[in-house]
Formats: C-alpha cells, structure tokens, sequence
C-alpha cells in the first residue's frame, strides 16, 4: 500500500502524557529531529511542579508543543493541530485546547474504567460520540510496545515504559522526520544499559513501521525546510542560552566567572549547565540560601570576578538587601532572576512577568538598577553578554529578567561568530588615582560613565575599605554629611539613567501605522505573530520591543507619543504600563492576563485589532 | 593567581613581603570611633601589632565584616575591606576567598551578626571548611542597637528588649562550631592580648575555616560579663588553659575524665597528675572539644581558654580550584566549540 503525502507550511503537535511517561523527552527528541531536518521552530514544555503526581490524574499530566514549518515562526502555536494523548487524563486536560478537526492519538490502552474514573469519565468517550467533531487515531500504543519487545530479556513493566518511543517512531514517520540521531541519543543515554536501549530503540522503529502498515493512518506529512538566514545552526532553551551568554561574558570581559546560586525552578539548569563549565575556569558555589549565593558572588565580584546569581522570584526578594549593597558599594554584579508565577511559591513551573516593579523598586532607599529583559530564548544569550556590559563598564549590579516560558522553550539559533562579540574591558584601578599621585579614591567617577574605580585586593598602593553604609564622595570615607547623601544619592541615580542603551526600534512595514504595540521580555514572540496577522488582513500596526527596562532607550517617550494608540500586553496587571504612564503621561493600553501562560498569537491579534477598530 | 600549589597551610598561596612592617603600616587614617574604653580597641590593637609578623603584602589581605559596633573593624585596618550588611559576612568573605586563594581573608562579626541572623551563613562556612578566619567579637550584647540580649546573654537577661529578663537559653559558640564541623576552633579574650595574638597566629596559619571566640567587653550595655576572668583574685583559678600535649588546669583546678566517659573539674591538689587530661587539639573526634566547651556551664566558673580543636581537613577553595585544574587539564574552554557542540545543522 502505498500512501498519500501531503504538503504542510506548518504543524502544531502536543504530546501529552502522565509525568511519568517520558513527554519532555519524546518532544525534545522530535524537536531535535526536526531542527535537524531544518524546519523553524518553537517549543512549549508545560509540566507540574510535583516530580510525580499522582498516576493517571489531572494534576499529573505532562506536556510538550512543537510548532515548526517552512518558514520563520515566532511562537510555539496556539492549538495544536495534532494531540498524542497517553492516558484519559491527558485526554481531558488538553481537549479544550484543539480545534474542532485536528487529530487526536489516543493510546488506548491506558482507558481502562480505573483509568477513566480517576479524571471523571462515566464512559470511555472513545465509545461515544463525544469525540465526533476530531479525528481520533485509536492506538494500543503501550500493548503494541510490550508486543515489539517480546523476547527482550525484560519485564512487561519495563517493556511498556518505551511506550513513548514507540509514539515518538510513529509521528516521526506520520511528519518524515530523520531518525538516525534519535538512535543515536538512545545508545549513547543507555550506554550503560544496553538491554534499554535495544529496546527502546526497537520501540521506536515499530512505531514507525506501524504507521507505515497501519490503515489508521493514510496519509503522511512533509513540511519543507524553512529559509532561514544562511548559517550553522542549533536548536537552544533559554536557560542554556543564559548560561552561554554568561560564559561569553567572562570570556569577553576576561573575567573568571563566579556563581553563588541556590536552586530553585525554573532557573536551576543555569546553575547545572554553568556547573558543567569549569573548563572555562567557571566556579560554581551552591549556597546555603539565596542570600548567601548573592553574597559570596559580591564577594567574588568585590575581588575582580564576573560575580552572578541566579533565581527566580522568591529568591530574588531574599537577594535584595545584598543586590543594594552592591548598588551601593558600586561592584559589579548580575542578578538573574527567571521569573515564575507568584505571590510566594505561586505556580513554580508556570510563566509570568511580575516580577519587573520589583527588579526596579524592591529594595531600601534610592536604589536604582538597570534591567535588561531577554526576547527569546536564544536571545537570552545576547541579553547575559548585555548585561554583563553593562555591569562591568558601569561598576553596578544588573538585572537580567527571563521567565519560565524562556527558560524551557526552545527554538534554532544561528550560532554567532565569536569575533562578532563584544568585547567588554573591565579597566581595573592600577594605579592611585588622587591629585597628589599617592592617594587612591574608590569613589572618584570617570566623568563619561561615572563608573567608580574598580580596585581589587592584591593590587598594591590601593588598599581601601567600602561598605554600606554612606559614603563621601570621591574619597569614599563613612559619611553622614546631608548634602554629601543627597549628592551620592543623585551620583548614583544619573550612573543609571546615562547608562548607554541602544534607541527603541519600531517595526512599522508600511510606515504609516497609528496603533503601536510594545512589549517587553518572553511576550516577544506572540506580539509579532500578532501583528503579522493583523497585517495579512490588511490592519496596520507598528511593533516595539523593550530589551533595556532602566534606564529605558531614551527616544521612548518620542516613539510613544508618535502613535495615537499604545498597546501594551503583559503577563501581569500592568507593571511596565505604570511606569510609562508615570514617565510618559501616556495613556497606555493595557492587556493584561495572568494564567501562567504565553499569549497566544490569535488572542492578541484579535486585541490588535479591536485597538486599530476603535480609532 | 598562582593555582597549582594548594597543598600548604593557611598562608602558603599569600604573596610575602620581605619588607619590615610595623603596626603602624596597618592603621588606616579613619578615626576609631568605638566608646571609650570599649574593649574592640584592644582587639584592634592586638590585630594591627600581630599581623605585621605574617610577612604578608598588606594588599594581599582583607577584612571582610557584617554589621554592628565590631564590624566597624575593617574601616580601620589599612588593608583591603569590606564592611557588608548585617549577619552576612561569611557569606560574602567566602565568594572572595573561594575565587582567590591568594588572599589572606578574615571575617570580624559580633555575636549577634554571626549567630543571630548569620547563623546559617556561620555554620555552613565552618562545615565547608574555606580559607578564612572568622573572628567573633562576643560581648553577649547587640552594642549598635543599644544594648538588647544577644544569642550568647545568659537567660534572665534584663535589657530594654526584655524587661522582665530573657527567656531564651544562649548558644554556647565554641560547641555550635565543633558541631558544624569546624576544623579550627579557640576562644580568647580581649584583655589578654599575648594570648589573644598566639590564638590569632595559629588561625592564620590554618588552612581552612577557623572560627576564634573572643570575649569583648561593651561598657556601655554590658560592662563586666567577663570580669571573672580578669580579676587578678579569680582569673587564675578559673582559666583553665588549652595548650596542646599540656595537661588542662588552672591554677587550682584540673580537668578529668569521668567514668561515664564524660569530662569534669575537680580540685587540683586532690587527682595525681596522671589523671588529668592531657589536651589534644589535633584529635580527629570531636568529642573531647565538645565535652570541653560545655566546662564553662553554669557560667563561669572555669572557662577553658585557648584552642579547643585544631585538625587538617581540605578547605573548599583548595578543592573547588583542584576541580578546575581538573576540568582544564585538557586545555582551557574554547568558546566557539561550546556554542556549537551538540547537534548543529548549517544552512546556506
Ligand atoms: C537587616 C538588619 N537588621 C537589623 C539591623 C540592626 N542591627 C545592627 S547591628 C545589630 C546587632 C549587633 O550585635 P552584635 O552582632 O552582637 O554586634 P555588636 O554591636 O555587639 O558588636 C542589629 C540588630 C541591621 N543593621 N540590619
Ligand atoms: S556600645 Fe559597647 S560594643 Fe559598642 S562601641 Fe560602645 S562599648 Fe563597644
Ligand atoms: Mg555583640
């Protein structure tokens, strides 16, 4: 029998599964064959904060999107076009998400009455007719499994947990991924247990041959390469993008970087990746809290090291007396802070921008901080470089806000040419710097930046003592004297606000648009598919994105107040539109939803739209 | 920085000096601004007049602190320093002397910002065992708050925060130490500044955390909490001195095992000298320390003084360094081969 092949520009597939049925890892194995095939691409894992939930349960589902196609795409979809669903749960957790018409896998197995009740399921709903409106592919995917290992010196349990390969053999076949590197990975990940890895091996290739037997399925789908920019590519999360970024800044700058970080989702893979690295003279400290992680990574900053912490919100509110001693003794220092849904522990493993009134304003006094905020996963690799410039050149810690949905999607990144870089110079002190040749002054400023000197231990001639508490300016010396705070206080504040930052950029095709749509941070991907579909239908609407939070590019105001319409949406209630409209006094429109998710594309195209229409 | 050496005691990887240093050479040209008669004077003295000895360059050493009236301490030191934020100076002390081995780091915290809102930085610190020398300023008050009970103020403590007396029973830092696993451990007292300094020269030398008790008198808010152990009628009596290979007494006192395998103070005169226990430092179990540390309770009636435990354990910075040189054997990162390992695909 031979079988249909139909063109596709693009697919949107979801797998999902009980946390313990391997999803993350079938879907970073599919993405991985698909960058490898050359389609553009974008990730969504989504997964419970528990490690193991319980069995079979809502709470329990795990799941991962793709999205890929022939062309550059900037989010990973709204709805899938294609759900595998392992078990009812997953079934039930994710149907409300697809469209009328796309395909459901369902692994019909796992729909055991048990299995059923747990999620509230009277009947199967692959007996009714409630499913009429998808096309359901009913598949035994794990008896098929444990039928395909027979005769593999294993248990049938065992057997039955390649299930997940066995899905992932058949959507390789279903979209003509390349296989060669799955198997690959499976030999080299059970190296050690080479029994598993046959077997896991096994599974993936009969699910692939099911689908070339099966009559379930008649049809299979090419989606062309896309035409990306001419390159070497490699598929990357932000997290390891971050921890990239972070190593080419101590690369770059010279400086050996030092990391006091204590775990915490979704940021500790910078910790794990960077741990990796020492071959790069990287130290990696795991603290016993987040106070002494910021701590120890002044400390290191204080004796000449790139210093860097990384968190998420929780941790970032521990951090923040330590980060206004750093504001205040002037070091360098770059505070990581992937942000996650809160108040308090919130919803770990889920996304959110809340955190941006706190990077600006949490902490004691006049502290100012600069912020630099990450697009896209792959850009947090150019943001960390950013924020180590910016650091470095300007003797003060900075922020550096990421989020969960940057931290674990994934998408191609054109490698950069190391040469293209760039090079950061830390400029240490070498030398008294006081008018008699003799004294050295650690808080005498360079009139450009009015970065102070950066003097560290072991450098002879330029031994002084820094601290927290108020400090003369110029020599440095403890201080009370009220005009001298109220200098320091404005010194300290005008270093941030004349920190050199790259003018807003506006994307407006045809130039004449009145309705701006600004964003900040991860909300990057899903503004511009927005506005691209505003504009196949003929709407037209300028894009901006804010990568500099503080000081903000200092054409902003001009840009906003160039637009009728500011269109601003955010995952929060409205941070950044706050401080634009206390800025600005402009009359910023807010989006705002807060579920822990990204925007979706067709959302905000709609509200897009509806902002043009109201004109 | 040199990393290839990291196998001698505290001071091995500190760039020396051959030049004569004075006292002089380490005082800065802040005013001292302690109360008078304020016993951090003495221990400030005793620092500046003891480290020229090390032979160390005076930029090679740092003087990290936390907040209260001792943490002021760096300011007037002519070294490197940091005065930090309150109860944190372990924390930050340790970032510094894990990225450079070539320092000579000491942390000055009082008993409040090191086992009040430091403890967790403190105990982590000893148990990592990283090249510092952590010296806690114990008046068992908080002198820059004014004068509230601290976590070493005896219970019953009247001070402005409890009128009516504290309720809370204290640390007792030397047992708190020998538990978290410090490698390094010895008390001192300000008034003693030969004894003070001996104490000082043994941490420094120690490669990895020592942790030096020294009782401090604030005279404003607790003047004469260790006036015991100065009165020239009791002191002898009371003082009961740790000095390795030598037998443990007083001048009237000695200390013994007992039979439940515990330790005890009996009259001098009454045990042959046979019974009395012989100190060792250097004993790998730490139980003897211990039974040693709680001698002085109830309060004061002998209080050993001196080192209680001195033993060679790697510190954190020399291992952390080994597993760089490790990781580098095979040459230093390359950057370029980072950003394109795993699967890469080229297009165009
Ligand atoms: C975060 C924070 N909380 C409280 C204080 C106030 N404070 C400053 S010093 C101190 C206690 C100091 O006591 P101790 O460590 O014993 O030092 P001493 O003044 O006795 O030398 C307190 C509570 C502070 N500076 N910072
Ligand atoms: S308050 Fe006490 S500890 Fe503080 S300076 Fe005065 S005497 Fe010293
Ligand atoms: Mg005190």
């Amino acid at each position: 029998m031979t079988k249909q092949v139909q063109q596709l520009d693009r697919v949107i597939i979801r797998f999902a599964g009980d946390s313990g049925d391997g999803m993350q890892l079938t879907g970073d194995r599919f993405t991985a064959e698909t960058a490898e095939f050359g389609n553009d691409l974008s990730t969504l894992p989504n997964f419970p904060a528990e490690i193991r939930a319980p069995a079979g349960t809502l709470p329990g589902v795990s799941s991962f999107q793709l999205h890929f196609a022939d062309h550059d795409i900037l989010t990973p979809g709204d709805a899938p076009n294609v759900l595998v669903a392992m078990n009812p749960a997953a079934l039930k957790a994710n149907l409300g998400d697809l469209p009328k018409g796309a395909d459901i896998i369902v692994n019909t197995d796992e729909f055991t009455k048990r299995n059923l009740a747990k999620v509230g399921y009277a009947a199967s709903p692959l007996d009714d007719d409630s499913l009429a409106e998808w096309r359901v592919h009913a598949v035994p995917l794990t008896s098929l499994t444990v039928g395909a290992l027979d005769g593999f010196d294993m248990s049938k349990k065992d057997a039955e947990r390649a299930k997940n390969m066995f899905a992932l053999g058949l959507l390789s076949w279903l979209y003509h991924r390349p296989t060669e590197a799955t198997i690959q990975f499976l030999e080299t990940k059970f190296a050690k247990k080479p029994v598993i890895a046959k077997a896991n091996i096994a599974a993936f290739q009969a699910g692939w041959n099911y689908g070339e037997t099966t009559e379930s399925f008649s049809v299979s789908y090419e989606v062309k390469p896309a035409k990306l920019e001419p390159g070497v590519y490699r598929n990357i999360s932000g997290n390891q993008a971050l921890a990239y970024g972070l190593v080419a800044g101590s690369v770059q700058s010279g400086l050996p970087l030092f990391l006091g970080s204590y775990p915490i989702t979704p940021a500790s893979d910078i910790l794990h990746e960077l741990s990796r690295h020492k071959n790069f003279g990287v130290r990696t400290f795991q603290a016993e809290d987040e106070i002494a992680g910021v701590g120890a990574a002044l400390g290191a900053a204080f004796g000449g090291a790139l210093g860097v912490t990384t968190t998420s919100g929780p941790g970032v509110v521990l951090k923040g007396e330590t980060v206004g001693l750093a504001v205040t003794t002037e070091l360098p220092l770059i505070l990581v802070d992937v942000q996650r849904a809160g108040p308090s522990t919130g919803m770990p493993t889920k996304t959110e921008q809340a955190d941006l009134l706190m990077a600006m304003f949490g902490r004691n006094g006049e502290s100012p901080v600069p912020i630099v905020a990450a697009a896209t996963p792959s850009d947090c690799f150019h943001a960390a470089i950013e924020a180590t410039r910016i650091a470095v050149t300007y003797r003060t810690p900075v922020i550096l806000l990421s989020d969960g949905y940057l931290a674990n999607g994934s998408e191609p990144w054109r490698i950069p040419e190391v040469s293209a870089l760039p090079v950061i110079t830390p400029g240490f002190a070498a030398a008294p710097n006081g008018d008699d040749g003799e004294t050295f002054h650690p808080f005498k400023r360079d009139p450009q930046t009015l970065a102070r000197p950066w003097a560290v231990p072991g450098t002879a001639g330029l031994e002084h003592r820094i601290g927290g508490i108020e400090k003369a300016d110029v020599t440095g010396n403890i201080s009370y004297d009220p005009g001298n705070h109220d200098t320091m206080v404005r010194l300290r504040q005008s270093k941030i606000d004349g920190i050199d930052v790259p003018d807003l950029e506006v994307d407006d095709p045809d130039g004449d648009a009145r309705v701006l749509v600004l964003g900040w941070g991860s909300t990057y991907g899903p503004i511009a598919a927005a506005a691209r579909r505003v504009r196949r239908a003929g709407g037209k609407v300028a894009q901006a994105h804010l990568r500099h939070l503080n000081p903000l590019p200092k054409n902003t105001g001009e840009v906003l107040k160039s637009y009728d319409k500011v269109l601003l949406p955010e995952i929060n209630l409205g941070q950044l539109a706050l401080l634009l409209r206390g800025r600005f006094l402009v009359d910023v429109i807010s989006y705002n939803r807060v579920r822990g998710l990204p925007f979706k594309a067709e959302e905000l195209a709609g509200v897009i739209q509806d902002v043009i229409d109201s004109e | 920085m040199s990393e290839t050496t990291l196998n001698g005691r505290g001071l091995a990887l500190v760039p020396r000096t051959d030049a004569k240093q004075t006292m002089k050479d380490y005082k800065s040209d802040q005013e001292v601004r302690w109360c008078p008669g304020c016993g951090d004077y003495a221990i400030l003295a005793a620092v500046q007049s003891f480290v020229p000895e090390l032979g160390l360059r005076r930029e090679n050493m740092v003087f990290v602190s936390g907040i209260g009236c001792s943490s002021r301490f760096p300011y007037y030191m002519n070294t490197y320093g940091f005065h930090s934020i309150h109860g944190r100076a372990p924390a930050i002390a340790t970032g510094l002397a894990a990225s450079r081995p070539d320092l000579s780091v000491w942390v000055i915290t009082g008993d409040g910002d090191a086992l009040s809102i430091g403890g967790n930085h403190l105990i982590h610190a000893l148990r990592r065992n990283i090249n510092l020398n952590i010296l806690l300023f114990n008046n068992r008050i908080y002198g820059l708050t004014k004068g509230q009970y601290s976590p070493t103020s005896e219970v019953g403590k009247i001070t402005k925060s409890t009128p009516m007396g504290s309720l809370d029973k204290p640390f007792n830092p030397i047992s708190l130490a020998v538990g978290a696993e410090a490698s390094f451990v010895a008390r001192t007292i300000d008034s003693d500044r030969k004894h003070l300094q001996s104490v000082l020269r043994e941490a420094a030398t120690h490669r990895g955390t020592s942790l030096v008790e020294i009782y401090q008198n604030c005279n404003i808010y607790n003047d004469n909490a260790f006036e015991q152990l100065k009165d020239p009628e009791l002191r002898d009596d009371i003082t009961l001195r740790l000095e390795h290979g030598q037998p443990i007494v007083s001048a009237s006192k000695a200390v013994r095992r007992t039979p439940g395998g515990g330790l005890e103070v009996v009259d001098r005169a009454s045990v042959p000298e046979s019974e009395i226990l012989v100190h060792d430092a250097h004993h790998p179990d730490p139980s003897v320390a211990f039974a040693l540390s709680r001698l002085d309770e109830p309060a004061f009636e002998h209080v050993p003084i001196g080192v209680f435990r001195s033993v060679e354990r790697p510190s954190y910075d020399q291992l952390m360094s080994e597993q760089l040189e490790q990781a580098q054997a095979g040459g230093r990162g390359d950057l370029h081969k980072l950003l394109h390992g795993g699967d890469t695909w080229r297009i165009g």
